[in-house]
């Protein structure tokens, strides 16, 4: 008897197997030329409504094909581009964030492609071409959209309870503290461990610098002073509970955001989209500033997000990637679309003058010069170097923040943290590092 | 005379290789999907990234033979040992309440007049029916106060807010999520043998005097032993192997970490930290401990479970 169930639980999982394997067959399509000089490119994006801006271009050229597979955004596309890179059947075109290029490069995923690109140069600013060139002669991707960081509030809620939009870091601490007195149930903000992108802008604006090129060596200071600074400045407010320190992203976020609980969100040019789609019954109520500064009459911020189109190694038809790519992100018909469709902020200079960021994002529509004022605040983003492994300081990001908020320990001590476990990574996988 | 034997080792050749015929779709998938598979962990398990320079040109990243070094490495990490740890208390806790569970509610089914049999059992094995992961997202929404019924469900009674995502006790939340999934399961395995013992025995002994009671202690458990064995073998197991449920609810806590149970690790290992080497060594070490905690408690508790049959 026993045999049978074992005999019948073996034939069950080899069935299991089968089907797998029957299934991920399919990814195998991607490749190839067809015949009569047709190119096919396949693409693998997030964005939302990306399609449309597929569909356009195969309309416009019918030799070069692009098949669109739609993915999970942030890592879990790095991870799949790493593992199909490995296997040997990656797409020819990918949406990469701008902080796992080294890592993409790193592991031979993506292709140098500095002379098919050097034609849309121009159409960018130095700031956001030197994110895809890693500092390099190299150029590894086209820069699509950027994420200059910005300060989001409940502009009701602050005439409310009589607060003003706080100009500096000790402006935004008073300001949480006077929220906790008036509105004991509300929250300025809230400190998550779970988005280390969104703390990495906080520390770029405050001038962080993690990761350096040396001649063929790398500098790592994760728990550079400024970093340090920002995360001990965050502590302090979790610790006295004049913020929140429930992580982002989560139903009980949304409930937060949507019931005003949580009445500011420090966070990046994208955010109108995420607050529709996850607070949608605050439409209209919020409003956008620049960033608290760190010294009073500074102007500066960091980046949260941000992505750019790679070419990969791979490919077989790397010209043809590329231009798909330039076209896609520098084309003024293309951007329009991005913009139109997909709610992006685009990269290219020319796309982020374009007619259709004359009109705020539906849900800001008091708002009226959003972009414009979105435009200046972009030109103060600071530059950042992006290393090999962010992929180790973010997820030890987590874990780290994590321990210190439910340990009760100094943020500063999380950071310290990351500084060890991503030098240990990089010795351990051979790159030169100073120490 | 020679054409007779002839004939008859020709035959003989022929059936002796008719059983492997029959076996070879079997085999074969066994071997692909199987056999080369765990090879393959086990040739990563002993390999390891070079990488020369910035790492940034074409070729900078090499594999190398690493001998033991990620075998070595894994054995000495706290997070693997802590992650060891937390599995351990986690199956304590889990597989007597689990499958005690399973049990009473099998024996309270399978006493004779029970009202509401077919629907109780339903109920009951309906949660093993939703996959791991929409539990663990359906539990989560149930355990964040602010979204969470319980909340002001206390709120009425004037208790305090539960928050079982803090703290020690995001342990006992987890563990509930399993549960709740997992009573279902094994009460029907155990309630299908109860059905497979025949009645002349519960006949012979309520004439002897036997109350429900005893014959549910006496009679029934003793019988249903190899089923009992086999539950706590595949809830050994799933135990060892727990991912879904703390995978899904980190990201609603600051209480889980990314190295929780050691699947958990293996998986930041892989897919977060870019690291299949080390994490193909932890799969295989982990791979060891399950075949030696099943089999060792299986060789330990053989003879009650299995003599009768051998015999």
């Amino acid at each position: 008897m026993m045999r049978k169930k074992f005999g019948a639980l073996l034939a069950v999982v080899l069935a299991a197997g089968l089907s797998a394997a029957c299934t991920s067959d399919s990814g195998d399509a991607d490749q190839g030329a067809q015949p009569g000089g047709k190119v096919e490119l396949s693409f693998w994006a997030w964005a939302p409504n990306i399609d449309k801006t597929v569909d356009a271009w195969n309309a416009a050229n019918p030799d070069i094909h692009v098949t669109l597979s739609k993915q999970a955004g942030g890592g879990d596309i790095v991870t799949k581009l790493l593992t199909a890179a490995k296997a040997g059947n990656p797409p020819d075109l990918a949406q990469v964030e701008y902080q796992s290029l080294p890592t993409l490069v790193s592991n031979d995923v993506l292709a140098d492609i500095a002379e098919q690109a050097a034609p849309v140069k121009d159409k960018f600013a130095e700031g956001v071409w030197q994110q895809v060139t890693l500092g390099t002669d190299a150029v590894y991707a086209i820069p699509q959209d950027s994420g200059p960081m910005m300060f989001y509030y409940r502009a009701d809620e602050f005439d409310r309870l009589g607060l003003t939009v706080p100009k500096t870091w000790d402006e935004f601490a008073q300001t949480a503290r006077t929220v906790r007195q008036k509105a004991p149930k509300k929250y300025l903000t809230t400190f998550s461990a779970n988005d280390p992108g969104w703390f990495t802008g906080l520390a770029q604006q405050a001038g962080a610098s993690w990761w350096g090129i040396n001649g063929e060596t790398w500098n790592v200071s994760v728990n550079d002073a400024a970093t340090k600074k920002v995360a001990d400045y965050w502590g302090g407010l979790v610790a006295e509970g004049a913020i929140d320190k429930q992580p982002m992203y989560t139903p009980a976020w949304n409930k937060a955001l949507n019931d005003g609980t949580l009445i500011a969100w420090p966070s990046a040019i994208w955010a109108p989209g995420v607050l529709a789609g996850n607070a949608a019954a605050t439409k209209g109520k919020w409003a956008m500033a620049p960033m608290p500064q760190w010294a009073a009459g500074e102007n500066k911020t960091g980046s949260w997000g941000g992505s750019s189109t790679g070419v990969t190694a791979a490919g077989k038809n790397k010209a043809a990637a590329v231009k798909f790519a330039a076209w896609m992100n520098a084309d003024p018909a293309a951007t329009a679309l991005l913009i139109k469709e997909s709610s992006i902020y685009p990269a290219a200079r020319d796309a982020q003058s374009s007619p259709l960021l004359q009109e705020p994002p539906a849900f800001f529509a008091n708002q009226k010069d959003f972009y414009t004022s979105a435009k200046a605040i972009a030109e103060t983003a600071s530059g950042f170097v992006w290393g090999p492994n962010v992929n180790v300081a973010y997820d030890t990001y987590k874990d780290a923040f994590g321990k210190a908020i439910t340990g009760r320990t100094p943020f500063s001590g999380a950071v310290d943290t990351m500084q060890t476990a991503t030098v240990a990574d990089m010795q351990k996988n051979g790159f030169k590092v100073a120490s | 005379m020679s054409t007779a034997v002839t004939g008859r080792s020709r035959r003989g050749t022929a059936a002796r290789g008719v059983p492997y015929l029959f076996l070879a779709p079997a085999i074969v998938l066994f071997a692909l999907f199987l056999l080369l598979p765990i090879g393959y962990a086990g040739y990563l398990s002993l390999r390891k990234v070079k990488v020369s320079g910035l790492g940034l040109g074409r070729n900078s990243r090499k594999e190398i033979f690493a001998g033991l070094e990620n075998y070595r490495t894994a054995l000495a990490d706290p997070e693997l040992w802590g992650s060891a740890g937390r599995v351990l208390l986690y199956g304590l806790t889990l597989l007597p309440v689990m499958l005690g569970l399973a049990l009473l509610f099998a024996l309270l089914l399978d006493r004779p007049r029970v009202r509401l049999a077919r629907f109780s059992r339903l109920a009951i094995f309906l949660p093993y029916a939703v996959p791991g992961l929409i539990a663990s997202m359906l539990w989560g929404f149930l355990y964040l106060p602010a979204v969470s019924p319980f909340t002001d469900l206390a709120g009425w009674l004037g208790l305090p807010e539960p928050d079982p995502l803090t703290g020690g006790s995001v342990f006992f939340a987890i563990v509930n999520i399993a549960v709740w999934g997992g009573v279902g399961f094994n009460m029907i395995v155990l309630f299908t043998s109860l059905r497979a013992i025949p009645g002349e025995i519960y006949e012979s002994a309520r004439l002897d005097g036997c109350t429900e009671f005893q014959l549910a202690v006496r009679i029934k458990i003793p019988l249903l032993l190899p089923s009992l064995i086999m539950t706590t073998v595949f809830s050994l197991i799933a135990t060892l192997q727990v991912f879904t449920e703390p995978l899904t609810v980190r990201s609603l806590t600051n209480s889980i970490s990314s190295t929780w149970t050691p699947l958990m690790k293996i998986y930041r290992d892989a897919f977060a930290q870019n690291d299949i080497y080390s994490a193909a060594a932890s799969s295989v070490l982990i791979a060891g401990v399950t075949l030696v905690v099943s089999f060792g408690f299986l060789r330990l508790v053989q003879r009650q479970a299995f003599g009768g049959e051998d015999r």
